[in-house]
């Protein structure tokens, strides 16, 4: 029972992370109806710009670990976001009236382009995030001990969800993001700036993105410039699980691959891990393409 | 013995009610207009007869055999074939090539007989090539045979359409507003080639909104509003029908 | 001047059927992992060109073939090359058993599935799955290729071996286009629901371009372990599908010219600009994107295809 919960509490916290990365793409997703690519190396270059952060400018020695830590998530959120804006400027926008696919293979370009980017400025061998950054402390809750990391990686995953749950669902600019995705040309009759809420979507998903870079960092400990793929088509997995272009869906379907991983690769086999998710993908996709929450149907008919 | 009969089709969209206890039959030689304002559901239900919508309720016989749950592409090989609203061509291909795949569903070579070019492949290609010619010569597009299909003008594309769907070699030929975006003169050419096809033994059921056409060559008239039948008879008759004056008739003036 | 194929290829090809000749091994050997890539690329164009079809898990069908050419070739000794139809048959039901479930689901969707597959076969190989495909070191030993009791070992030999099927491949390619099947999958691509609607069993078909493409890349999995006589997981990475993706993209997809030029490019331009061999998938990416904006048929894109017809007149006085 032990083992169960502890391996549980392992799911949630990479779950977490799957749903931060999958609110960039079924955002994205909603609006353009594009699978972005390139998403998951955006949260890779989160994870290098945390990095170079902390070794290059000692920014936990200058002012301590824990304002570092707060000052980290807010500058690698607003550099992958000013990087996202960038993407959607050079590889999307021209695309806008393109046939669906040549998005697609633009997309594909711009992940190549940045994982072999990341990999020519820093090296293909893994690198290793600083370890003293937070105090290596574990809780007993039930009868298990969870590093406090963890908890932190969880509560920092919910606080941000909760945030862009109200933000959507409470504020105009929120409804303004909902509209779009039901119909942009009727949205932009009624006077949205479609245009804004596209820039918008790509600040808000690339920085969630990187935010969980930042954190696989911190958790793992390492990092390597491929690992945004497969955390991309885990997160990518994760929203069609949840619903494809819904919020809410995201999130429960990040949780939810995260726990049957862990506690698949406990119970069947680790070397399996990676191949679970993907068969998670496959049946989804051939059983339920609405996904859990979704209304959305994911093909035409 | 009707060769179409389409009974109490009823099709909705997410509440939305769209198609309503519709029924008409077609017989064999007709030529049959659906009319009916705009949203009224013509072309859901013709979305339904091709088979690319299943219907709720309802049936729909062709030819004593219903064709309800079968994929559109069995529907065209049980004899009816289609022309679409927004004009559906493959576009970067050739105007033969267009014809060509009306053709397919006549044809059998696999990929190995087209890899080893066996003598029946070859035959089979020269034959329904030659075909194909016949029927762009009989809509009058045989000197354009190479053209990119794009390339065509709209009323030319609408053409190309019918062609398409006649190569398919239908008992039933379905046309959804194949008079839209033409002028008058090739309106009047098309009066006469839809007349020209019903003559080779081809029923035709169309929709259309110009009323000088579907007056000048339907012989039966079937009127929609709001998903349901709300008139059918001959162009005489739908003419002097009050509720057809005031749904739709009507309703066209002010625009 | 307008592109004469008959005429290009007759020109093209003796010349370099010669080219070896002036070459040494390693420059042949850069030749034959463009024929490697030019089959891949032509077996991939059915799925993504023709058919339109965004396959990124190709690699898994040409992992099936080396595989199944291996395990057959160590266990039982089976002559490696008397083995290409087999490897082409496995990939092929390979294909079609995993493509069927989902070969209905929307282009970006499949796109997504076949990154799934193609990954799914790759831990499969390094979790040794069945207990025979040797885990992450794979399987070697592999016998080299004889062809009447000529055993095939220089980069020489394996150029004509490589490029012989590959002409071969191109010819066949080439009627496969001009065909009722090629069109069909052309008219896929243009509009699927037009194509349904004149007739064409889509999933029928995108089924067919499956089952072929895998077919031809597991034969050509067949021949890249009778070259390497070693192959191991790693071979089989989505990095070799983006690479095939890539080419074809570039080069033209749907054309066959352009496959091979693609192949040239992607394959060839490293290896004259050695120095900058670590940054070719940065300029690859770049490509992609820059051509999708500029340029999205591809540098060579397809050419209509002519038919030859009696012209409208001459048979108004014929018949």
């Amino acid at each position: 029972m032990a083992e169960f919960l502890q391996q549980f509490v392992n799911g949630l916290a990479v779950g977490g992370i799957y749903a931060l990365i999958a609110l960039g793409y079924t955002m994205v997703y909603g609006v353009l109806k594009l699978i972005n690519f390139a998403h998951g190396d955006l949260f890779t270059i989160g994870a290098y710009l945390g990095l170079t952060l902390l070794t290059s400018f000692g920014l936990a020695d200058r002012v301590g670990p824990g304002v570092a830590v707060l000052l980290l998530v807010v500058m690698v959120m607003g550099f992958v976001a000013v990087i996202g804006i960038i993407l959607e400027r050079v590889a999307y926008r021209p695309l806008r009236n393109s046939p669906r696919l040549s998005a697609v293979v633009s997309a594909l370009g711009a992940s190549i382009f940045f994982q072999n980017a990341v990999m020519l400025i820093y090296g293909a061998r893994f690198r290793v995030y600083p370890q003293n950054l937070l105090p290596k402390i574990s809780l007993n809750l039930l009868g298990i001990y969870i590093p406090l990391v963890k908890i932190l990686v969880l509560v920092v995953c919910v606080i941000m969800m909760v945030g862009l749950y109200l933000f959507i669902q409470r504020t105009t600019i929120g409804t303004a993001i909902r509209a779009a995705a039901i119909d942009q040309e009727a949205a932009r009759l009624v006077g949205i700036n479609v245009d804004g809420v596209i820039t918008l979507v790509f600040i808000i998903g690339p920085a969630l993105g990187g935010l969980a870079g930042l954190m696989v960092g911190i958790l793992y400990g390492q990092i390597k410039f491929t690992m945004g793929w497969i955390y991309g088509l885990k997160a990518f997995t994760a929203a069609i699980l949840g619903g494809i272009g819904n919020i809410p869906g995201a999130m429960l379907g990040g949780l939810i691959l995260g726990v049957v991983e862990a506690l698949g690769s406990a119970y069947i086999s680790i070397a399996w891990k990676d191949a679970i998710a993907f068969c998670v993908l496959i049946l989804i996709l051939v059983v339920k393409p609405t996904g859990l929450l979704g209304e959305r149907v994911a093909e035409k008919v | 013995m009707a060769l179409l009969s389409v009974q109490r089709l009823t099709k909705s969209f997410g509440g939305l009610l769209a198609v309503h206890n519709v029924s008409f039959d077609v017989f064999s030689g007709e030529i049959v207009g659906i009319i009916g304002p705009n949203g009224a559901g013509k072309t859901t239900v013709f979305n339904l007869i091709t088979g690319i919508y299943k219907p709720d309720q309802g049936e729909i016989v062709f030819d004593q055999h219903s064709i309800v749950g079968k994929a559109p592409h069995d529907i065209v090989k049980l004899g009816i074939a289609r022309t679409f609203q927004t004009i559906r061509l493959f576009s970067n291909l050739s105007v033969l090539e267009n014809v060509m795949a009306g053709a397919h569903c006549r044809m059998s070579s696999g990929v190995l007989g087209a890899m080893l070019r066996l003598p029946g492949q070859r035959r089979e290609e020269r034959e329904k090539i030659e075909e194909a010619m016949e029927l762009l010569g009989l809509v009058g597009l045989q000197d354009f045979y190479d053209y990119l299909a794009g390339s065509l003008s709209y009323g030319n594309q609408r053409l190309l359409e019918i062609a398409r769907a006649l190569a398919t070699h239908p008992r039933l030929l379905i046309l959804d507003e194949p008079a839209g975006g033409m002028n008058e003169r090739e309106t009047e050419e098309l009066i006469k080639l839809i007349g020209k096809i019903r003559d080779k033994g081809v029923t035709v059921l169309l929709i259309e909104h110009d009323m000088n056409v579907v007056m000048k060559i339907c012989e039966r008239i079937v009127v929609l509003e709001y998903g349901s039948t709300i008139a059918e008879g001959t162009p005489e008759e739908i003419q002097s029908n009050p509720r057809v004056i005031e749904a739709y008739l009507g309703t066209d003036e002010d625009e | 001047m307008k592109f004469n194929r008959k005429r290009f290829y007759l020109a093209a090809v003796p010349i370099f059927f010669l080219v070896p000749l002036i070459l040494n091994p390693y420059w042949v050997d850069v030749l034959n992992s463009i024929g490697l890539y030019a089959l891949l690329g032509l077996s991939l164009n059915l799925i993504v060109g023709y058919a339109g079809l965004f396959n990124l898990g190709h690699a898994a069908f040409y992992a099936v073939g080396a595989y199944t050419s291996a395990i057959l070739n160590t266990t039982y000794h089976i002559p490696i090359l008397l083995l290409l139809p087999v490897a082409g048959l496995a990939a092929g039901i390979f294909a079609l058993i995993v493509a069927r479930p989902i070969i209905h689901l929307r282009g970006d969707y499949l796109c997504i599935v076949t990154i799934g597959v193609g990954e799914i076969v790759r831990i499969a190989l390094i979790n040794d799955v069945f207990g025979i495909t040797g885990g992450a070191n794979g399987i070697f030993g592999i016998a080299r290729p004889r062809i009447f009791g000529m055993v095939i070992r220089t980069p020489h030999q394996f150029f004509y071996l490589i490029w012989l099927f590959v002409a071969i491949t191109v010819f066949l390619f080439y009627r496969l286009e001009d065909s009722r099947v090629g069109r069909a999958l052309n008219y896929i691509r243009e509009d699927e629901m037009a194509a349904e609607a004149c007739g064409i069993n889509v999933a029928h078909y995108k089924l067919i371009s499956f089952v072929v493409g895998a077919t031809w890349a597991g034969m050509a999995g067949n021949i890249f372990a009778a070259k390497m006589t070693i192959i191991s997981p790693e071979s089989f990475s989505f990095w070799e599908s983006v690479l095939m993706f890539t080419l074809i993209i570039l080069g033209g997809a749907g054309s066959i010219e352009g496959v091979l030029l693609g192949a040239f490019l992607i394959i060839g331009l490293p290896e004259i600009f050695r120095e900058l061999s670590n940054a070719r998938m940065l300029f690859f990416g770049a490509a992609m994107i820059a051509m999708m904006i500029f340029r999205p048929e591809g540098l060579i894109p397809p050419v209509p295809k002519k038919y030859r017809v009696f012209s409208g007149t001459d048979r108004g006085e014929t018949t």
